[in-house]
């Protein structure tokens, strides 16, 4: 297959970005997205020309790393799916693909189609955890926990942080990914002492970080590579007012 | 120089509590008086940070991706072990033991592997409290399953995802120690270098893979928790962007390696589909239990595997092995189907993979059955391929997973220089010559969250360590050795592209370091390896600048470092004339092609120390004492 392609390209955080055309050529359907982008880069190294920078890492769709907008769509066309678990057989000879970054105050453009997430490293500092120190812990199987708990925790802790709930979302907010943490943890009976803080303070922390609130569309649910559902939100916001009007 | 692998007195089920007592102790209120360098944040290196920032240390932790929890430990899919007996099925800590040093085909150290099946049990209980989500039985207990051929079940697991899961746990704690200021975080950082003063690990240097600066940091004490070095064979199932460079980089610096022929290779991944393929993707090995794996009796039969009648079929491992058939270790699945496409009886375009046949499982259980146990594997499956696996034969194809050998270190995690700890992937010490299915979870845990707490404390306390800022000389001579070669690699301005060369290299190692290795092959990979890397030096094209994000300068300088280590990995396959667990030289196998291990002349762990780029290493030997399990040869037949 031939393809035309229109790449983000940015030279910094402080730079303008512009599309630049590419065309990629000999794509075979068995690659992936990325490995496409690849073929393109070895091309431009082997020439003396800078690689378009992208971020990516396990290309197995579990560490997050790969946050690539394909058409308009973050991870692209295939619900469930990654960006680097897509593959060219998607894709018709002679098509015109545009590749952009997440877009999002929060996330600012490090360069091309780079990303800088720290603000959601920031959020989990915020609260995203249990307070148990190495060393004190009993035995596991002291604490019962019913199989369709562990299970519908086990559902939300999935989440791999890559982003593209935010990436979707009109008003860039951090919702789902802070939800599914959220739930995860106030689901299991360990997360439960500190549920009101810890709500509390991660929401703080995103509206902090520049993330906008939810307005209920969806779009994040539809792009989640996990399929995180967005019952996770209506979860998180009764953990907030239970939270709110709980004793201090 | 001697290697002492400082192992405690005693009987082995007392040796690490009584090692506990002896070993100094740091007074509270001056833990925060040192600064403790941790590099890596997989399962290891975030165990270890967390833990030493709940201590009380200053805490510095380096990651080379944008986030800790992106670290590779993160794709471990099957589970992790642990002695609990919870099923009452006859596990214990002893079990575990034993299992692990004869999984390890008699080549790992009995008191670390003691020691860590004692803290298993340990590391289930903490990650439960952080509140990971393991399998759960109805009755609210903690599933288990048996797993990579084990008689008792002890495997924990969170559905497919267990690293995910323990690694998000470990990540968890490492931000709220964050959050208190214990650690500073350091992502998009990679480590250069090892700054030694007076002969002890004293710092690094990093560069900010953002600014492309150069950046020295020093503390009282180095841990490495940076992986594995399977991507030295360019495809593996490892992350792209995992390397050998921080540890390579403290070789150069006096850390011995250990064992680096020690390289594990998973006979269940979806073939290689063409040159663009930039990594392999698992297929779980529990597909074993139901799947039958065969090849066409014909040589070069390019008929689809419907059109293949029964008796044209070769159920290879059946045929060879009735009593375990489909279900032989990892090693002995892998050459075999290596044998196969050697055979010219290979399957698909490249004709290199085997069947996998799912047609009987689906006949005998239904595919409801089938679709219950596999379907997120078979899903996987189809989206990789775009082949449904309920209607035609997986193919699969061996591919380099894990590797048992790194840096040596002695009983506490410590290498041979001073001051510089190893954990997890990165140091040599418990797997052998082979790792058991779901035992790198469990090592990487418990070096960090049990092990290292303890054995850094002794070391800062028992060890004089005065001051050291980062302008002194050592800093300023590392950071200049760094500068030097990023401009140089900018300098070259060839033709070659890096992974074109990358490539080259796997393909050295695999065709002639790989599943099996003999002397002629492993001549001919260290002769091609010091030409490939001339032509590195001098034709390679990295483009762009020092001084911002540059992916072609980073990955230049990683396989820069896997063009010097491939060697010495060659050269410790070429010394190690016997064949054992995942290294497997053709000259020494049973009249029926089975392994053969020589303990007379091998019992040892070869350890070599560095002497110069191209110059042969000099070797040192730690040798393996088994008191406890006696050394047999491993029969599947």
């Amino acid at each position: 297959m031939r393809l035309n392609l229109r790449i983000w390209r940015q030279a910094g955080p402080a730079s303008a970005g512009r599309l630049v055309d590419y065309t990629a050529d000999d794509v075979s359907p068995d690659m992936s997205f990325l490995e496409m982008l690849d073929v393109v880069n070895e091309g431009l190294v082997k020439t003396g020309q800078e690689a378009i920078a992208f971020d990516s890492d396990c290309r197995e769709g579990i560490c997050g790393m790969c946050s690539l907008v394909v058409n308009g769509v973050p991870h692209g066309p295939d619900r469930g799916t990654t960006v680097c678990q897509l593959h060219m057989r998607r894709f018709r000879d002679g098509d015109t693909i545009t590749v952009e970054p997440w877009r999002a105050r929060a996330f600012p453009v490090v360069k091309d189609l780079v990303v800088d997430r720290s603000a959601f490293d920031r959020v989990i500092a915020a609260g995203g955890f249990i307070s148990v120190n190495v060393g004190g812990a009993p035995d596991g199987n002291t604490i019962l926990i019913p199989k369709e708990i562990a299970e519908t925790a086990m559902d939300s802790a999935a989440c791999i942080g890559c982003g593209a709930c935010v990436a979707a979302c009109k008003n860039a907010s951090a919702h789902l990914f802070m939800s599914a943490k959220i739930s995860q943890l106030a689901l299991l009976p360990q997360g439960k002492p500190e549920r009101h803080s810890r709500v509390t303070a991660m929401i703080a922390q995103a509206d902090a970080e520049g993330f906008g609130s939810c307005s209920n569309e969806g779009e994040c649910e539809a792009v989640c590579p996990k399929e995180i559902p967005i019952s996770n939100i209506a979860r998180m916001t009764r953990e907030y007012v239970r939270a709110r009007f709980s004793s201090r | 120089m001697k290697l002492d692998a400082r192992i405690p007195a005693g009987p082995i089920d007392r040796k690490w509590d009584r090692h506990k007592f002896e070993m100094k102790l740091v007074n509270p209120a001056n833990k925060r008086k040192f600064t403790i360098i941790v590099v890596g944040t997989g399962l290891a290196g975030a165990s270890a940070a967390a833990s030493l920032g709940e201590l009380g240390y200053n805490v510095l932790s380096f990651c080379i991706q944008d986030s800790p929890r992106r670290a590779h430990s993160i794709a471990a899919q099957g589970g992790i072990n642990a002695a609990k007996n919870y099923q009452n099925d006859g596990d214990s800590v002893y079990r575990l033991f034993y299992d692990t040093v004869k999984g390890g085909d008699y080549r790992s150290r009995e008191a670390n592997v003691y020691r860590l099946a004692q803290l298993s049990v340990n590391i289930i209980d903490q990650c439960v409290a952080q509140g990971v989500p393991f399998a759960r039985e109805y009755g609210g207990l903690l599933d288990n399953r048996s797993f990579g051929g084990a008689q008792v079940s002890r495997t924990f697991y969170a559905r497919g995802q267990t690293g995910q899961q323990l690694l998000l746990g470990a990540y968890s704690s490492l931000m709220r120690q964050v959050q208190t200021r214990a650690v500073r975080l350091f992502a998009r950082r990679e480590m250069l270098d090892l700054v030694l003063v007076d002969g002890k690990a004293r710092g690094i240097v990093c560069r900010n893979l953002i600014t492309g600066e150069i950046e020295r940091y020093a503390g009282d004490a180095v841990i490495l928790a940076t992986g594995g070095y399977g991507t030295v064979y360019y495809l593996s199932t490892n992350a792209v962007n995992s390397n050998v460079t921080a540890s390579w980089r403290a070789h150069k610096r006096g850390a011995l390696f250990a064992n680096p022929c020690f390289t594990q290779i998973h006979p269940t991944c979806i073939p290689v589909s063409g040159e663009h393929q930039s990594k392999l993707t698992l297929m779980s090995e529990s597909l074993r239990n139901d799947g039958r794996v065969w090849v066409p009796k014909r040589k070069g039969d390019t008929r689809s595997p419907e059109q293949i009648p029964e008796e044209e079929r070769d159920y290879y491992l059946e045929r060879k092995y009735p009593s375990f058939g489909n279900l032989v270790p990892r090693d002995v699945a892998s050459r075999n189907a290596k044998q196969m496409a050697d055979d010219g009886r290979g399957v698909g375009d490249s004709g290199l993979a085997v069947y996998l046949d799912f047609k009987d499982a689906i006949a005998r259980l239904g595919p409801e059955v089938i679709k219950e146990k596999y379907g997120n594997l078979f899903h996987m499956y189809k989206k990789i391929t775009d082949e449904d696996p309920y209607k035609v034969p997986m193919r699969i194809y061996p591919a380099i997973h894990y590797t048992m050998g790194g840096l040596w270190v002695d009983y506490n995690l410590m290498s041979t220089v001073p001051g510089l700890h190893v954990l997890g992937e990165a140091n040599f010490s418990d797997h052998g010559a082979n790792r058991l299915g779901a035992s790198a979870l469990m090592q990487g845990l418990a070096d960090g969250y049990f092990v290292i707490p303890y054995t850094i404390g002794d070391y800062v306390a028992s060890t004089p360590l005065p001051k050291v800022t980062t302008d002194h000389e050592a800093f300023r001579e590392a950071a200049s050795c760094a500068q030097s070669q990023i401009t140089r690699l900018l300098s070259i301005k060839g033709r070659r592209g890096i992974r074109e060369i990358h490539r080259e290299l796997g393909r050295i190692m695999w065709d002639d370091v790989g599943m099996a290795r003999n002397e002629a092959s492993l001549r001919r990979a260290l002769e091609a390896i010091p030409k490939l890397r001339d032509e590195f030096w001098h034709n390679v094209s990295v483009p762009g600048t020092p001084d911002n994000l540059n992916q072609s300068l980073e990955y230049a300088g990683r396989v820069g470092d896997y063009l010097e280590f491939a060697e010495l990995l060659a050269f410790d396959a070429l010394h190690r004339r016997e064949s054992c667990g995942g290294h497997f030289r053709e000259e020494s196998q049973t009249p029926d092609g089975e392994a053969l291990r020589d303990d007379r002349n091998f019992s040892y762990v070869a350890a070599w120390q560095f002497t110069g780029v191209g110059r042969e290493p000099v070797l040192h030997k730690e040798r393996l004492e088994f008191e406890e399990v006696h050394p047999t040869q491993r029969s599947y037949k």
